[in-house]
């Protein structure tokens, strides 16, 4: 249960780098800043304005995804010719200031935003469940079924789609890849925020846990095969559980120190299984 | 006429850069800077490694502290727990972190841009768990004290003076052997490769093969340099060989320009003595800083700041010169 609690923030951060790559061809390596902002913003809002609970989550997710807007507009437009290896150190230098932004101007410590709806645990069939937890997993499988929609039903999905089937011919029947590019990086962040708003007070967050969310989202979008939304969801609930039971197993003295190195090393398997598709992908985009 | 003036010009560039290293740790020079001078001699070593296989092979490796760290611990526990001879265990340390990059370059170089990337930055952070996790090896977060100092007969490395000439001596000696690579058959063979890697094999290069070679020998400065950093410091914790630490190396080979040897120099330089002499001053804001180097360089001049002021200076230079050679 609880890896698929966490495997479904590993979704919503993979849903992000797959929208992303999928319509741009960019890893965003920024992409675990917008989860951290999700949970930072939400628990500064709620803390400091006594907001309700729902605006102030809206709110929060509005802002990221604005952030997400600006990322596009100032770090990656700016730099439209640039090299891959330009984009990669654009973005990590996009990673790093977002979070030295986030340390300085709020808070270095961990935070916990109020749950949801009260911590009494539930019980289910004789298992014992946190609230929070039934809001993330229900909050994720609604997000999906949302993207899902959008992309499937309404016209500017379609269009997006059609970015990331193929940019030229796109542009051939009029569609904006620029724009289409916006629409990516503020949905791929406001995503993200979702599952940082979500995740927070369960898990509390702070300045630096982009960087971990980051690699795990892209493990989740790397199993998927940065294709579609649903792929990521799965790949991020596989790494989800396998990343619990890995730590259910009694390793010694050290077992949940390791939790964080069984998800990198996934990692490495994932992308070497992978690596003779992906090297001809990327050769081809 | 103008590549030759220009040649020269860089000659004496070079020796009045020779110089300065020579002369400044004495005390009538820049004496109360040894230290800082000693931690950009480190620095630069790391960053001429990750400005070769970036500048040269347009790849980039986001977990290059790994291999930092890889040669600080081999030093401190061999030379501390074992009773190693110290420059022993910096050789067995150099020649570890050598074969386990060799041996990782195998499965890491079948990926390239951002998968290679994202390969890089995981293992590093594996690595870094490693330093923080293994504490019965290691000491864990709270790191080992009492190192001993380098001795080569009984001439003990026991100030920060000899140890500078120590540290600027093998520095020295990395930026030849790289300049060596970078204008040889194989620099030629590394500068295809980025160029198109499928035009540089066609011709017969085997580019996997360099850029295995770029990545084992830039392993091996940097674990070089570890050592050295234990031996200097006399204390080894995980702190400094984590992402952000990466980070920074990434930050000075952007700052010294990509393809660039010397550059590495300038760019550990500049970015060592913001973090240490002013943005200590103005409290934690080196991420916002780093991050804001990192795009801005990125954006207007992607082949980054050293050599792309070097260039510009070129360019203005051409135009003047061809404007009074017209009549």
């Amino acid at each position: 249960m609880a890896g698929v609690t966490s495997g479904s923030i590993y979704a919503l951060v993979g849903l992000g780098f797959t929208v992303i790559y999928s319509v741009t061809g960019i890893i965003n390596f920024a992409q675990g800043e917008f989860v951290m902002l999700g949970g930072m913003i939400s628990y500064i809002i709620l803390d400091s304005t006594g907001l309700p609970t729902v605006p102030a989550l809206l709110l929060t997710i509005a802002v990221v995804a604005t952030v997400g807007a600006v990322l596009y507009l100032m770090a990656i437009r700016s730099a439209r010719k640039a090299s891959v290896v330009s984009l990669i150190i654009i973005t990590i230098g996009a990673s790093v200031f977002i979070r030295g932004v986030a340390g300085e101007i709020w808070t270095r410590d961990y935070v916990r935003p109020p749950y949801f709806s009260g911590d009494e645990s539930l019980s289910f069939l004789g298992a014992y469940i946190q609230p929070q937890a039934l809001w993330i997993i229900g909050t994720t499988v609604a997000a999906m079924i949302v993207l899902q929609v959008f992309l499937t039903y309404t016209v500017m999905g379609k269009a997006l789609r059609a970015c990331a089937i193929n940019r030229a011919a796109a542009g051939l029947v009029g569609i904006d890849a620029r724009v289409m590019a916006l629409i990516s990086f503020s949905l791929a962040a406001a995503f993200g925020a979702l599952g940082g708003v979500v995740v927070a007070p369960l898990t509390t967050t702070s300045y630096s846990v982009g960087v971990m969310m980051g690699l795990k989202g892209f493990v989740a979008a790397a199993i998927g095969g940065f294709r579609s939304p649903f792929a990521a969801f799965v790949g991020g609930i596989t790494i989800g559980i396998v990343e619990s039971l890995a730590v259910a197993i009694d390793w010694g003295p050290f077992s949940s120190a390791y939790k964080d190195a069984i998800a990198l090393v996934v990692l490495l398997l994932i992308l070497l299984v992978r690596s003779g598709r992906l090297a001809a992908e990327e050769r081809v985009g | 006429m103008l590549a030759k003036v220009r040649g020269r010009a860089a000659y004496a560039v070079i020796v009045l850069l020779l110089l300065l290293v020579m002369l400044a740790p004495f005390e009538w020079f820049l004496a109360r800077y040894t230290t800082l001078m000693i931690f950009i001699g480190l620095n630069t070593m790391l960053t001429v490694g990750l400005c070769l296989l970036m500048g040269y092979t347009g790849q980039v490796s986001l977990g290059h502290a790994a291999f930092f760290g890889i040669g600080a611990y081999f030093s401190a526990i061999l030379s501390k727990t074992y009773d190693v001879n110290p420059w022993l265990a910096m050789g067995i340390g150099a020649a570890a972190t050598g074969a386990f990059a060799y041996v990782i370059s195998y499965p890491i170089f079948r990926l390239r841009g951002n998968y290679l990337a994202m390969a890089t930055l995981g293992l590093g952070l594996i690595i870094y768990i490693l330093f923080r996790e293994l504490g019965d090896y290691t000491g864990g977060p709270d790191g080992m004290y009492g190192i001993p100092y380098l001795s080569a007969g009984g001439f003990v490395f026991d100030t920060p003076f000899k140890r500078y000439f120590l540290v600027w001596g093998l520095c020295l000696a990395m930026l030849l052997i790289s300049q060596n690579i970078v204008r040889s058959r194989s620099g030629r063979a590394l500068r295809a490769i980025h160029g198109s890697e499928a035009a540089a094999e066609s011709v017969g290069i085997n580019s996997a093969q360099f850029k295995m070679k770029i990545f084992v020998l830039s392993a091996v400065y940097a674990s070089l340099a570890g050592s050295l950093f234990v031996h200097h410091l006399r204390f080894v914790g995980p702190q400094p060989f984590g992402f952000l630490a990466s980070v920074m190396v990434v930050v000075m080979a952007v700052v010294g320009g990509l393809a660039s040897v010397w550059g590495a120099i300038f760019g550990a330089a500049a970015i060592r003595i913001l973090s240490d002499k002013v943005l200590l001053e103005f409290g934690e804001l080196d991420l916002i800083v780093y991050g804001l180097i990192l795009m801005v360089v990125m954006i207007f001049l992607p082949q980054g700041l050293f050599v792309g002021l070097k260039e510009g200076y070129a360019r203005l230079r051409l135009r003047y010169v061809r404007r009074e050679a017209e009549p």
